[in-house]
Parts: structure tokens; C-alpha cells; sequence
């Protein structure tokens, strides 16, 4: 298969163009404007739609109103852009209707900076919107992983009926890297029970709505979505693990930073250091049971994100802090170095 | 083995355009590789730097903090650059723009004068392109062969002309 060399943004692009995505709203922000650069250069050409919305607000709302009629669907951004478009993404939760949002994180809070962060995954895990629901999240680590999870986004998406979001960060999004297109034949989903795609009278319309006045039938819709959310915890969880086997130290990390990471795991094998590296491609749902099966000989765990630290929370939270979980992070588009965390590694394995 | 290569200078002197060939050879060569830009408000006239890695495995992070192998095009990158090559690393410096001596022992420095250079030869906006010429001869990284198949790639069909002088540059790195 023949290798390319492209930056993230534009591998989003053209794997979301290949999974069948039919529309394309957005906004430009650094860094993830190539995505949509791509977009414009390419959609129309693939038979689809491309159109630079007024604002974030706008953009999410048309994927709405798009997605509502069963086609694919995507709109993408970075930080400030994505909390504009919370409000958007909840409704899409609260319609059941499935769409892709992607994330290239900068720095925040506020308008923050346009270096690389993580610093967006509470509110990708947590609080992608007000109300209670949860949306998927991927965190590819590499540009062909972007790729992959573009398609695994969009299906699990429709499947599930429930939007998707792809949790990158600006490293990986103007990083270039050898990429490769699989063939694949986009899967499709059977929408006609719900769609809203034209009925000419032919059957009962499809309302597609997240209002609902009655309590008792607010409650039953969002109970029954979170026993959704059970099948897609029980299923849909994925992650890697690195050297785990016999680790004594366990970093976690996701995204970009479990590269470097990846790096300092090696160069801390050289030094006899026992460690290992457990990464969730999932973040929600969180690979609960691969984290414990990667910790199971670690005695020690060390956390490592571009953030203040946010996952720790799910890391703690998955093993019942039954073992120390260390933190180590740069914030603010710092990018750790692989000395760095070699550093942390170093201080908790001459500890233990 | 993985080399990691900084490339460093103003925006607008072919820091990211002369990192994308060498990404490219990679490719060619069916390596793994890594191209990562400095972005923002550095592309705009500051400036601009760009890290590339190749490597038999794969690419750990792709930010080169301690590059084995350094192209310096300003002042300000030479000198914020210099201290952080690795032992045993070689740095190719513009100096018909950089006025420094190496005064580390432990790094082999290659000072051209490629702005001059590129000048005299009618290659205006060449330099990048003598320096990567230099660094192919002194290095071994690639062939001359690998690199010319990478500017084909790389150069844009619009700007096909552009390719005979790309490698007239090259041939003069090497032979200088």
C-alpha cells in the first residue's frame, strides 16, 4: 500500500472523506485549520458539502440539522472553538443523533495559546455539554492512527446512535508522518426508523428532538440512554499496552504525550528500570479492565499528560486507588521531553 | 538507530520546505520519519524552526530537543541551537549569515557561505537547498539519487521549473 506523507489535519480530512462523511462544517482556528483547508479543496469533489459556517455555534448546529436526515456528518476545531459548540454537541446527544467532532487541543483556558495540550479532557469525558449523557472519545497517537479512528468514530457513532468526538492535540495535527489509506467500503448504517430523510407521505414523520416538557418522559429517554451507555462500556473500550507484563512502574498516558512517553519507558528499560506504558485509545468509555490488567505487576503508577492532570482522575478511579498514582505534566503548549519523564521514572523506581 | 535533525532560521528562508525533502527521503528510503513544524506566530517572519526524525523503528515524539544533526540559516537559531547538538553531531551553518566560530570540540561544524553561494550562482532563495547538499555529502543520510526523487515529490506540479535548480543546488553543496 502505498505510503503518503501528510500532516494530521489533512489525514483527518481525507479519512473522513473515505468513511463516507457527506458534510463538512466549520470554523477555522489554529491548530487545526488544514483540516478544513482540506475540506474546501476536496469535499466538493467527493460529492459532498463544504461550507464555512459564521461561527462554531452555527457550524455544530448544522451537523445537527444534517445528521438529523441520517447522512455522515462532521464539524472540527480546537479548544476555545469546542466549547463553543458544547451546547450543539448536547443536543445531538439529547436528539440521539450521531456526528464527529474533532479537537485539535491548544493550550486554555480562555483563548489560551496555540501550542499543543490535553487540557480538554475533562470536558471531552465529563461535561462535553450540560445534562447527562457522554459522547465516544478516541485519542489516536499517531497520524495513521487518525486515520483509523476516523472510521471506527463514525461507525460506532451510528451504531450507538450517539455523537463522536476524536481528541487530538496541534502535535498531532501539523505533525507529517507516513500514512496509508486502507480500502475500505464504508459501513452503513440502517437509519429509517428514525431519520428525518422525507417521508413523501409514505409513513409517519420522524421528529428528531431533545425537548421534553414531562419529566417522567424526560427521565425514561435519558434512562434508557445510559443503559446504552452500559453496552458501549462493555464493548467499545480499547487500549495499547506497552511492555506490561512484568512492569513495576506503569505510566499512563494518551494521545501525543504517550509518545514521548513511549520513549522514556525505553530509554528507562536500558537502565534496568522495569517499566511499562498503558494508553487508552478510548477515553470514554475508559479501558477500565486493560488498566488493570496492566497494572497488575506495577507497583507504582505515573500519570503524564499535557494538562494540570485530568485523566488521573479515570486512572485512580479504575483501580479503586488501590496503588500510588503519581502525576507529571506540563501544561500551556509545553511539550514534555522524554528526559523529563525519564526523570519522574528514575525517582520512582529508586524509591520503591 | 534514529537520527534527529533540527532545521532553524527565519520564516521565509525554506526551513520547512528544505525539512519536508528530508522527510521525503525518508520516505523514499522506506523509513520511519517524522516531520514537525514550529507554528503561529513564528511561520510570520520570526523565526522558524523544524524538526525531523528518521529512524529503523518507529518515532517516539517527533519534537527533536538534542538533534544529532543541526542546519542553523540565522544568527539567533545558531546560537540558541549550538550548545544542545549531541556529542558527535554535525551542524551546517549559512555563513554568509552567521558570524560565529565553533568553539566546541566535540561536534564536527560545516560553516558555507550558501546565501553567497546560492548568489552567485543564480539560485536566489537556494540556500537551504546547497546546505541539505552539504549535509548528504558529509553525513552519508541519503544518496543524491534518494534526495532528487524527493524534490520531485516534494515541489509542487506548479512549480515543475523549480526542480532543475533545486538540483543544481544540491550538486553545489556537495561540491563545496
Amino acid at each position: 500500500m502505498e505510503r503518503n506523507l501528510m500532516k494530521g489535519n489533512e489525514a483527518l480530512a481525507e479519512a473522513a472523506i473515505r468513511a463516507g462523511c457527506k458534510c463538512f462544517f466549520g470554523y477555522p482556528i489554529t491548530p487545526q485549520t488544514e483540516l478544513a483547508a482540506y475540506m474546501a479543496k476536496r469535499m466538493h469533489k467527493a460529492g459532498g458539502v463544504f461550507l464555512q459556517a459564521e461561527s462554531e455555534i452555527a457550524a455544530i448546529n448544522m451537523v445537527l440539522g444534517a445528521a438529523s436526515t441520517g447522512v455522515r456528518a462532521m464539524t472540527s476545531s480546537s479548544s476555545p472553538g469546542v466549547s463553543l459548540k458544547a451546547e450543539g454537541i448536547s443536543y445531538l446527544a439529547g436528539s440521539d443523533v450521531p456526528a464527529l467532532i474533532i479537537n485539535v487541543q491548544r493550550g486554555g483556558p480562555g483563548l489560551g495559546g496555540i501550542q499543543p495540550s490535553q487540557a480538554d479532557y475533562w470536558q471531552a469525558t465529563r461535561a462535553m455539554g450540560h445534562g447527562d449523557f457522554h459522547i465516544l472519545v478516541f485519542a489516536p497517537s499517531s497520524v495513521q492512527e487518525m486515520v483509523d479512528m476516523v472510521t471506527k468514530a463514525f461507525d460506532t457513532a451510528d451504531k450507538y446512535r450517539m455523537p463522536a468526538m476524536i481528541l487530538a492535540d496541534g502535535l498531532l495535527g501539523q505533525m507529517m508522518e507516513p500514512v496509508t489509506f486502507p480500502e475500505i467500503t464504508p459501513n452503513t448504517y440502517d437509519k429509517s426508523s428514525w431519520a428525518a430523510d422525507g417521508h413523501k407521505f409514505k409513513r409517519e414523520h420522524h421528529i428528531i428532538n431533545s425537548l421534553y416538557l414531562q419529566p417522567d418522559g424526560l427521565e425514561k429517554t435519558v434512562v434508557e440512554r445510559f443503559k446504552r451507555y452500559e453496552i458501549v462500556k462493555a464493548n467499545e473500550t480499547d487500549a495499547e499496552l506497552y511492555l506490561t507484563d512484568d512492569c513495576d512502574i506503569l505510566l499512563c498516558a494518551y494521545g501525543a504525550t504517550a509518545r514521548v512517553v513511549k520513549s522514556a519507558v525505553n530509554s528507562a528499560r536500558e537502565l534496568g528500570i522495569k517499566a511499562g506504558m498503558f494508553r487508552p485509545k478510548t477515553l470514554w468509555p475508559f479501558p477500565v479492565n486493560e488498566l488493570n490488567k496492566a497494572a497488575e505487576s506495577a507497583s507504582v503508577l505515573l500519570d503524564v499528560e499535557m494538562s494540570m492532570g485530568q485523566m488521573i482522575d479515570d486512572v485512580k478511579l479504575a483501580i479503586n486507588c488501590s496503588k500510588p498514582v503519581h502525576f507529571f505534566g506540563r501544561t500551556g503548549g509545553i511539550i514534555p521531553t522524554p528526559a523529563e519523564v525519564l526523570e519522574q521514572i528514575k525517582k520512582l523506581g529508586g524509591a520503591k | 538507530m534514529t537520527t534527529e535533525i533540527l532545521l532553524a532560521g527565519f520564516g521565509g528562508q525554506g526551513i520547512l520546505f528544505a525539512g519536508k525533502i528530508l522527510a521525503y527521503c525518508g520516505l523514499m528510503d522506506s523509513k520511519e520519519l517524522s516531520w514537525l513544524p514550529s507554528y503561529g506566530p513564528e511561520m510570520r517572519g520570526g523565526t522558524c524552526n523544524c524538526s525531523v526524525c528518521i529512524s529503523d523503528k518507529p518515532i517516539g515524539s517527533p519534537l527533536v530537543v538534542a538533534p544529532d544533526i543541526l542546519i542553523a540559516m540565522n544568527q539567533p537559531s545558531y546560537d540558541k541551537f549550538i550548545n544542545v547538538v549531541k556529542p558527535n553531531g554535525k551542524v551546517f551553518v549559512d555563513s554568509t549569515l552567521i558570524d560565529s566560530e565553533c568553539d566546541r570540540t566535540d561536534i564536527d561544524c560545516f560553516f558555507i557561505p550558501s546565501s553567497q553561494l546560492a548568489d552567485d550562482n543564480g539560485l536566489k532563495g537556494g540556500s537551504n537547498i546547497i546546505l541539505l547538499g552539504k549535509l548528504i555529502k558529509e553525513t552519508q543520510l541519503f544518496t543524491l539519487d534518494t534526495m532528487k526523487a524527493a524534490i520531485e515529490k516534494v515541489v509542487p506540479p506548479s512549480k515543475a521549473h523549480l526542480i532543475a535548480n533545486n538540483f543544481k543546488a544540491i550538486e553545489l553543496g556537495m561540491n563545496n
